[in-house]
């Protein structure tokens, strides 16, 4: 079977630009708002599964499920901290921090409005423990001191935690001594103290979390085993990364259903504007398409012809749209996650993933829309073609 | 009539197109419709506040709690009315998956603060007597299917442990704008329990709402009572209960702007749609419409053609995916259960919707009307020939 040629295809776009352009805008503006659907939620994703490491071991109370419900009194965390397994610094210091998580509800730069921000009290073991995070600016807090040091999204979101500046919590005021950049992690958005001010300073007597570092990485489940086992010790223990994934979940799963339950709507109508599109195109050219026939083009070739025309049609749209997502990267956002109740900064995130998942999702459009005019076209009768030009 | 008339045939000519742009119409409204209404319903909480309630909380975040203690010097304050207090308690009832809002109250006085919270006397009796007693708004009861009497058992994420309750009521809205989603149980239950299990004194209080005796006087009152607590060791902020509630929401802000501009960009989306089927139909008529103003018809002739019948397209589909938003709302409603206590398509978002049709119908035939306007009669003729 002889095929239509791709050129004749293509050129019949370009003869009705107009028509081309609204129909192409209009998928490109549905493939844009299911990019970036995908972008953002694979960015949560990938801010908080990059918050957390590998060989890192967080601890939280039984069943609190996040870091602020979660409380573990000093008496457990010493039984914690004496568990075997746990590895020592060259100094001989377990690694092992005792973390009290809490929520204080800053206003933002910009507009002034509130929005908790997490306040996590650490130790030098709690910086070794997460070695992406890198002081940029100023220096780390003193222990012993009211200083803190802000995440590099915070410093620039929220007022008051800039380098240099005073925050008034807890009847204290806290300096901003240092601004530290955790690599894009969910660590951007906290601020750091020093723990054992700040458990004087919230009059708590139970820490949020306890992170430790396994000398070995294959004893997790016998260390786990050893705190299911003691009765002592009601609390989870799981890898620090797996903790973070969970904690990514409720709000990525939410943006994802809303994006796509969005993205199927959107669709109808830019499938709808390809087949006007395409019916339009295939009762312009009945003489063409008669000719065509006349000439010995079978009718499985027309019909290739003008799916072929719908697909590129529909992947010129795809393109432009995956286009505008991508400068979507360079766009910082932040917004609470409902699971933790505190700020979340991330970004956009394209991966190949997505760039497949769109240009189908644009051609899948373009082949709904192209083929039923297509077929139509392929029906006609050459008789009836030739008559009607 | 008769131009009327000449504009629903064009607008018929060609059947299918026509279907197939009112199909993207009907569905484009409807989203739109959908959309709004979600960013409604997220601003609910918002609207079913009272101008005569503040809420006081602590200043570092609602995470920490208030003294009880407190109670008794706000109740001194000058201008406050009545005061109750209640604390989040976070449980789980069987999943995760079924998420509702639990607040541990002081049941009398806070009943005495909601008197949209429609109870009848033996619910509210029977309520406060029994200790293990919970109430539940009517949206909720019928989720679950909960009847009065019925055992209802939550675990505790914040308290540990399994939480038993017992319901004594189902409370009805005074209008839509209540919130019948949440649960309300005992204070006095909750912290006795807590201090029995884990034994350490738990007198602590989430948020304190207070009731004041005139709306004007919430500034001055919300600031005295910031003041009675201030350099203690847990300062308060006091604010309104519609500002405490717009905190809740602007915490959300990123996705609602996003849900917003989406709700827009569906408009772009079929007027380049029908933009498209406008330009094709101005396309085929040219020999007519230039036979038109060779007949005398002046060119505005032409163009209220053009856009009448854009019009009477763009009003026929739309008007008929505004009807059957309001099914569909009521169906999403349905589905999402307790996620949006309230969820109305308000009269502003028909209004939108109106609007909305009108702007696609203008706005599509504007390019080919203005093309149409200038044709040229001899070249438009020769398209005949």
């Amino acid at each position: 079977m002889k095929a239509i040629p791709l050129s004749y295809v293509a050129r019949n776009l370009w003869v009705r630009r107009v028509t081309t352009l609204l129909t192409a805008g209009g998928m490109a503006l549905v493939v844009f708002v299911f990019t970036v659907v995908l972008m953002m939620s694979e960015g949560i994703r990938a801010t908080l599964v990059a918050t957390g490491q590998a060989d890192n071991i967080l601890v939280l109370r039984k069943g609190s499920g996040a870091e602020i419900n979660s409380g573990i009194g000093r008496d457990q965390a010493a039984i914690i901290e004496s568990l075997p397994g746990i590895a020592t610094a060259r100094d001989g210091r377990v690694m092992l921090s005792k973390e009290p998580v809490v929520l204080n509800n800053l206003p933002k730069r910009s507009n002034g409005k509130p929005s908790n921000v997490t306040v996590r009290g650490t130790s030098e073991i709690g910086l070794e423990l997460r070695p992406q995070v890198k002081i940029i600016e100023g220096r780390m807090f003193r222990p012993g001191t009211s200083e803190i040091i802000a995440g590099k999204a915070v410093a620039q979101g929220f007022r008051g935690t800039g380098l240099g500046e005073t925050l008034h919590f807890a009847q204290r005021d806290w300096v901003v001594v240092g601004i530290f950049d955790s690599g894009k992690t969910g660590f951007d958005s906290e601020l750091w103290g020093d723990s054992d001010q700040m458990m004087a300073a919230f009059r708590r007597n139970a820490y949020s979390t306890i992170v430790f570092r396994l000398s070995d990485q294959s004893a997790i489940e016998a260390v786990k085993r050893g705190i299911d086992l003691d009765p002592r010790l009601q609390i989870d223990a799981k890898p620090e990364i797996q903790f973070y994934a969970e904690q990514s979940e409720a709000l990525a799963t939410f943006i994802r259903i809303l994006g796509l339950s969005l993205s199927i709507i959107f669709s109808i109508g830019a499938i709808v504007g390809a087949m006007i599109t395409m019916f339009a195109a295939v009762a312009q050219r009945v003489g063409e398409i008669g000719t065509l026939r006349a000439l010995g083009f079978r009718r499985n070739a027309i019909l290739i012809a003008f799916l072929m025309e719908s697909l590129l049609l529909s992947l010129v749209g795809g393109l432009i749209g995956l286009f505008a997502a991508s400068w979507m990267q360079t766009v910082d956002i932040s917004t609470t996650n409902f699971q933790t109740f505190s700020e979340l900064a991330f970004q956009f995130k394209m991966s190949p993933e997505i760039i497949v998942k769109s240009v189908l999702f644009s051609l899948s459009m373009g082949f709904i829309g192209g083929f039923i005019p297509a077929w139509r076209a392929s029906r006609k009768k050459i008789v009836d073609c030739l008559r009607e030009s | 009539m008769f131009l009327f008339r000449l504009l629903l045939k064009n607008a018929f000519r060609h059947r299918l197109r026509t279907i197939l742009t009112m199909v993207g119409l009907v569905v484009a409204i409807c989203a739109f419709g959908l959309l709004r209404t979600i960013i409604d319903a997220w601003y609910a909480g918002v609207e079913g506040t009272s101008s005569v309630r503040l809420v006081t909380r602590n200043s570092i975040s609602l995470t920490f709690p208030l003294p009880l203690n407190y109670a008794e010097r706000l109740r001194n304050v000058e201008g406050v009315t009545g005061v109750s207090w209640s604390n989040w308690f976070g449980g789980v009832y069987i999943t995760e998956r079924n998420f509702f809002p639990q607040f541990a109250v002081e049941p009398a006085s806070y009943l005495a603060l909601y008197p949209e919270y429609i109870l009848s006397d033996e619910e509210k009796k029977a309520f406060i007597l029994d200790r293990q007693g919970c109430i539940v708004g009517r949206k909720l009861a019928e989720q679950y299917g909960w009847k009065i009497g019925d055992q209802i058992p939550l675990r505790g994420t914040i308290y540990p442990g399994t939480w038993t309750f017992t319901l004594r009521g189902i409370w009805d809205g005074a209008d839509a704008k209540t919130d019948e989603s949440q649960m309300l149980f005992h204070w006095q239950y909750l912290t006795e329990t807590t201090k029995k299990r884990l034994k350490r004194s738990t007198d602590f209080v989430g948020v304190y709402i207070v009731r004041i005796n005139e709306p004007d006087n919430a500034p001055l009152i919300s600031e005295r009572i910031d003041q009675q607590f201030k350099n203690s060791l847990a300062e308060t902020l006091t604010e309104t209960e519609k500002a405490f509630q717009l905190g809740f929401v602007s915490m959300s802000e990123a996705i609602l702007v996003a849900v917003n501009a989406v709700s827009y960009v569906i408009i772009i989306i079929i007027m380049a749609v029908m933009a498209n089927t406008m330009s094709m139909t101005a396309r085929e008529r040219l020999a007519e419409y230039a036979t038109l103003k060779a007949l005398g018809f002046s060119p505005s002739f032409v163009v209220k053609l053009l856009f009448g019948e854009s019009l009477v397209i763009a009003l026929i589909g739309g008007g008929a995916g505004m009807l059957l938003t309001l099914p569909i709302a009521a169906g999403f409603a349905k589905a999402v259960g307790t996620l949006f206590p309230v969820f109305v398509v308000s009269e502003t978002t028909m209004a939108l919707q109106v609007l909305a049709c009108l702007v696609v119908g203008v706005v599509a035939a504007a390019w080919p009307a203005w093309k149409m306007s200038r044709i040229d009669i001899v070249n438009g003729l020769m398209h005949v020939a």
